[in-house]
Parts: structure tokens; C-alpha cells; sequence
């Protein structure tokens, strides 16, 4: 009883002190920015890296789920005779929550892995304590680019997402189920809203590229630089960013849509 | 010669034959102690690295030589005891003094340490790109030169995987002395090396050290390679100093443990089997007990 008490005590102080690092870390890498500015070649390979390079697997992702919502969607709307309805259905869903939120998840999964992976080798292979010694600061000069390029690239991708999963949507219940070409457009300009919608989502990509790079930043930097370490490192990414994302999800949908 | 642990006996116990430049140390270690994991590391330790000489730090695996090289450097703090490179305390520092005094510093790691997504010319380039604000055709040629030292000109468009290890430690060699310093800390330098990468090492590091004036730490445990280059030698186990000399004078040592280490034997004052329960008992099924 006393031995459990004693590892639940240690495992709270672990992740007490875990968190602290990772506010302190933050804090290290914001304070990078003013270096990173005068520097803007290195933002720019991490946007390559961050964004381009997770183009592919978000347009198909968000093909496919615009298509979807457009079979569900058509399925439920036209039981009550609103199947014209369809596009405003379509495009709400993806730019409130689809957009953001899978496209956070995806993000997490390809690029937030590979920034933890990238990082912790190069912790484990001592390339950062190489930059120390050069009397280069590696959060400055390695973490830095790295978060602001996924926390650009979030909103674009996920604008991107949602893009293409309205095209999606539109080629299923327009193409394939007859839905009305004009009440489709029609429709979803006149009822999805600027601000209540299309910000608020970009505001959700905003907060969700800062959460998953974070995480992935942190858990590659805090990583034991072993490969056991750096593959539980990156399995711990994808967990911690999927669970925060989700969470957030909530927290901010009840914040800006609730009554 | 000094052997033994005495704590903060060192300089009172030093040899007659102790460096003759005394009052010209690079580096001045006193009192240094440093844990890990509950495990002392490093005890009470005392040394002087001269200026302008190449010292040996030797000692078995696992005996603190790295985390040596990483207090000097301020990449560790120890729990006490200070640190004096070029007259500064290197743990009293803050961020942009150790900065600016790193830029006169060059570390080689043990795995070199190269920027993995820079080919060979852009590594080298680095420390000068950030620090030293040359044109690019400055910049150019000095990179060839250093290259050139370490005869691998013809390799700076390699990618880091596409050399050998003994070619990575060359080009890191290449890039620690790229912005000209003081002092260069070679941590384990021949390990995993064939002959003649270790031949081609061992005879770069007394070169450069000679021809660019420098002082070079070099820690490792190949004690012949290690002995015929350096001019003075630490000894170091169990956190402690051992053994302090010239390489003659420790190879004159008769203590025990030196002739252990020196000569490689086996069992000795370190023995060959870790500590551990008599045997019998671990056969009987007790099963092997977790420290």
C-alpha cells in the first residue's frame, strides 16, 4: 500500500516537473523569436518541411472526408426534404471542427512524429550539444523555426483541408446523388458565417499548431537520447497531441459556440 | 609522482617534474565533485591543464573522463568545486559570457557530432556563418583551408552518412578549429578507429596543436596512441586522480593500478567480474537481484 502510494507520488512529481520543463522550453523558444526573424531562410525550410510536406496526405484526407460527409450527409437531410441543405452542412462541419481538428490530428501523426524523431536523434547523436559548444544556442537555432513553421502551417493546411473536402462533398451530392448545383452553393454562402465560423476555425488551427509542435518540440528536446527513448518519445507525441487536441476541441467549441 | 586520492592534495603533492608552466595554466580544476544519480562521479578533483601542451586524460570506461571534459566545457555543473578556463569560473558565468568564451573553445565528440542535414563544406561553414559574418568568398577559402589541414578538400560536398568514421571525426576536427581557438577537447577521439584513421588522428592532433599554438585535452583510454602524443597525463578512476606524470613517468609507475591499466591486464586492483553475490547462491535459484 505504501509502495503504491509512493509510486503514485513520484509519478505526479515526474509530471509536475515534466510540465514545468516544457512552460520553461516554451518560454525558450518564444524567446527565439526576435534571432529567428533576422533569419527567415530557416522559418522557411520549416514551413517546407511542416507543410508542403504534409500536403499530400491532408488533401486526400480531406477529399475523402468531404465525400463522406456528403454520402452521410445527403442520407440524413433529404429523410426530412433538405437535401439542398447539403452544402451548408458539408462546409460547416469541416470548417468548425473536421477542418481543424483532423487536420491537427494528421499533423500530429506526420510531421509532429518526424519533428520528435528529428529532434531527439539529434539529441542522442549530441548534434545539440555540438551547437552548444559552437556556442550556438540549439533552441534559438533548431526549435525555434520549427514551432512557428507548424504553428503557419496549421490553419493554411487545414484551410486547405477544408477546401477540398467541400470539393469532395460537392462531387458526391452534386455529381453522384443530384443535389441541386445552385442551392448547394447558394446555400452554404448564405448561411456559413465569416466570423462565427471560418474564424473561429482558424482560431482552433492556431491554437492546435501551437499544442502539437509544442508537444512534438518537447518530447524530442526531453527525450532519453537512446532509441528506446526516442521511440517512446514519438509514441508519446502522437498520444499526448491526439488527447490535447480533442480536449481542447471541446473546451474552445463550448467557448465560442455555446450559449 | 602523485598517485593516490587525497583530497585537495594535488598541487601540495606535485612532482618535481610537474609542468614547467606552472603559472600559465589554460585550465585550473580544484576541488571539483560532481554526482549523477546518486553516484559520485567525480571526487574532490584537482588538475591543471598547461597552456600550449597536449594532456592525456585516461582512465577505464565508465570513470568520468566525458563528464571531465563536459564540466570544463559548462555543459554540466558540478556540486562543488571550480573551474577556471583562461582565468574565468566557468559555472560563475552567465549565458552570453560562456557563449562568448565557447567561441574559443572546440569540442570533437566522440561521434563527431556532425549537422547531419549539411554536407561536409556547409559543417565546417557553420561556426563561421554564425559567428564570424565573412563574404562568402572569404568564407570559402578559409573552409577549403581548413579542410585542406585535415586532408578531406576533396570530400566537402559529402553528406555526413556518406563518410567513414574516421573521416567524421576529421571533418569535426576541421570544424572545432574553424573560428581559431584557444583550446580543443578531443573526448575519446580513437575510439572505433582502424589504424590508420587512428595513425592519421593521433598525428593531426599534435600537428594542429603545434602548428596553431593551441592546448589539447584528449581523453581516452588507448594508451599507447594517447601517451605518444601528449606531454602530460591524468590518470583517473573511482572520481579520483590516480596518477599525474609525463608519459615516461608514468610509464615508470610501478603501483598496481597503473600497471593494470598501462599494461591492460585483466584482474587486478579493478577486477574482472562486477560485484556481485558469490555464484552458488545466484545457481540455487535465488534469482539475480536488481541493484
Amino acid at each position: 500500500m505504501i509502495n503504491a502510494l509512493a509510486s503514485l507520488g513520484r509519478f505526479g512529481l515526474a509530471a509536475i516537473a515534466s510540465v514545468g520543463r516544457a512552460h520553461l522550453l516554451l518560454l525558450a523558444i518564444l524567446a527565439g523569436l526576435p534571432s529567428m526573424l533576422v533569419r527567415p531562410r530557416l522559418l522557411v525550410a520549416q514551413l517546407y518541411g511542416v507543410g508542403v510536406l504534409s500536403l499530400l496526405i491532408i488533401l486526400v484526407s480531406g477529399l475523402f472526408v468531404g465525400m463522406v460527409l456528403g454520402l452521410q450527409g445527403y442520407y440524413v437531410l433529404s429523410q426530412f426534404g433538405a437535401a439542398e441543405s447539403l452544402g451548408v452542412m458539408v462546409a460547416a462541419s469541416l470548417v468548425r471542427e473536421l477542418g481543424p481538428v483532423v487536420t491537427a490530428l494528421l499533423v500530429a501523426g506526420r510531421a509532429g512524429s518526424a519533428l520528435t524523431a528529428e529532434i531527439g536523434l539529434m539529441k542522442a547523436t549530441e548534434q545539440l550539444s555540438g551547437l552548444e559548444m559552437m556556442a550556438v544556442d540549439p533552441v534559438r537555432r533548431v526549435l525555434t523555426p520549427r514551432f512557428f513553421g507548424g504553428f503557419i502551417a496549421m490553419p493554411l493546411l487545414a484551410a486547405m483541408f477544408s477546401a477540398v473536402g467541400v470539393l469532395g462533398g460537392y462531387f458526391v451530392g452534386v455529381g453522384l446523388l443530384g443535389v441541386d448545383d445552385g442551392a448547394f452553393w447558394s446555400q452554404m454562402q448564405a448561411k456559413v458565417d465569416f466570423h462565427e465560423d471560418v474564424v473561429n476555425g482558424v482560431i482552433k488551427s492556431l491554437v492546435f499548431g501551437v499544442v502539437v509542435t509544442w508537444i512534438a518540440l518537447f518530447q524530442g528536446y526531453d527525450a532519453t537520447p537512446t532509441s528506446a527513448g526516442v521511440s517512446s518519445a514519438t509514441t508519446r507525441t502522437v498520444v499526448h497531441s491526439a488527447l490535447a487536441v480533442l480536449g481542447l476541441d471541446f473546451v474552445l467549441t463550448a467557448l465560442m459556440f455555446g450559449e | 609522482m602523485q598517485r593516490g586520492s587525497r583530497p585537495g592534495a594535488a598541487d601540495a603533492r606535485a612532482p618535481s617534474s610537474r609542468h614547467d608552466v606552472a603559472g600559465d595554466d589554460l585550465v585550473r580544476i580544484r576541488g571539483l565533485t560532481f554526482s549523477r544519480q546518486g553516484r559520485r562521479i567525480l571526487d574532490r578533483v584537482d588538475l591543471d591543464i598547461p597552456r600550449g601542451k597536449v594532456t592525456a586524460i585516461m582512465g577505464p570506461s565508465g570513470t568520468g573522463k566525458t563528464t571531465l571534459l563536459k564540466l570544463i566545457s559548462g555543459q554540466l555543473r558540478p556540486d562543488a568545486g571550480e573551474v577556471l578556463v583562461d582565468g574565468q569560473n566557468v559555472h560563475r558565468l552567465g549565458r552570453g559570457a560562456l557563449f562568448e568564451l565557447r567561441k574559443r573553445m572546440g569540442m570533437l565528440f566522440q561521434s563527431g557530432a556532425l549537422l547531419t542535414d549539411l554536407d561536409v563544406f556547409e559543417n565546417v561553414a557553420f561556426p563561421l556563418r554564425e559567428h564570424a559574418r565573412l563574404p562568402e568568398p572569404v568564407l570559402r577559402k578559409l573552409v577549403l583551408l581548413k579542410l585542406e589541414a585535415v586532408g578531406l578538400r576533396g570530400a566537402a560536398r559529402l553528406l555526413p552518412s556518406e563518410l567513414s568514421g574516421g573521416m567524421a571525426r576529421r571533418v569535426a576536427l576541421a570544424r572545432a578549429v574553424a573560428l581559431d581557438p584557444m583550446m580543443i577537447m578531443y573526448d575519446e577521439p580513437f575510439t572505433g578507429q582502424d589504424p590508420i584513421s587512428m595513425g592519421v588522428l593521433v598525428s593531426l592532433i599534435r600537428n594542429l596543436n603545434d602548428a596553431s599554438r593551441l592546448t589539447s585535452i584528449v581523453v581516452s583510454h588507448d594508451v599507447r596512441e594517447t601517451a605518444s602524443i601528449s606531454d602530460y597525463i591524468y590518470i583517473i578512476a573511482n572520481g579520483k586522480v590516480m596518477c599525474r606524470g609525463t608519459p615516461a613517468e608514468v610509464a615508470a609507475d610501478d603501483s598496481p593500478w597503473v600497471r593494470q591499466f598501462m599494461d591492460g591486464q585483466p584482474d587486478g586492483p579493478v577486477h574482472f567480474h562486477y560485484e556481485a553475490r558469490p555464484l552458488e547462491q545466484d545457481l540455487r535459484g535465488a534469482g539475480v537481484k536488481r541493484s
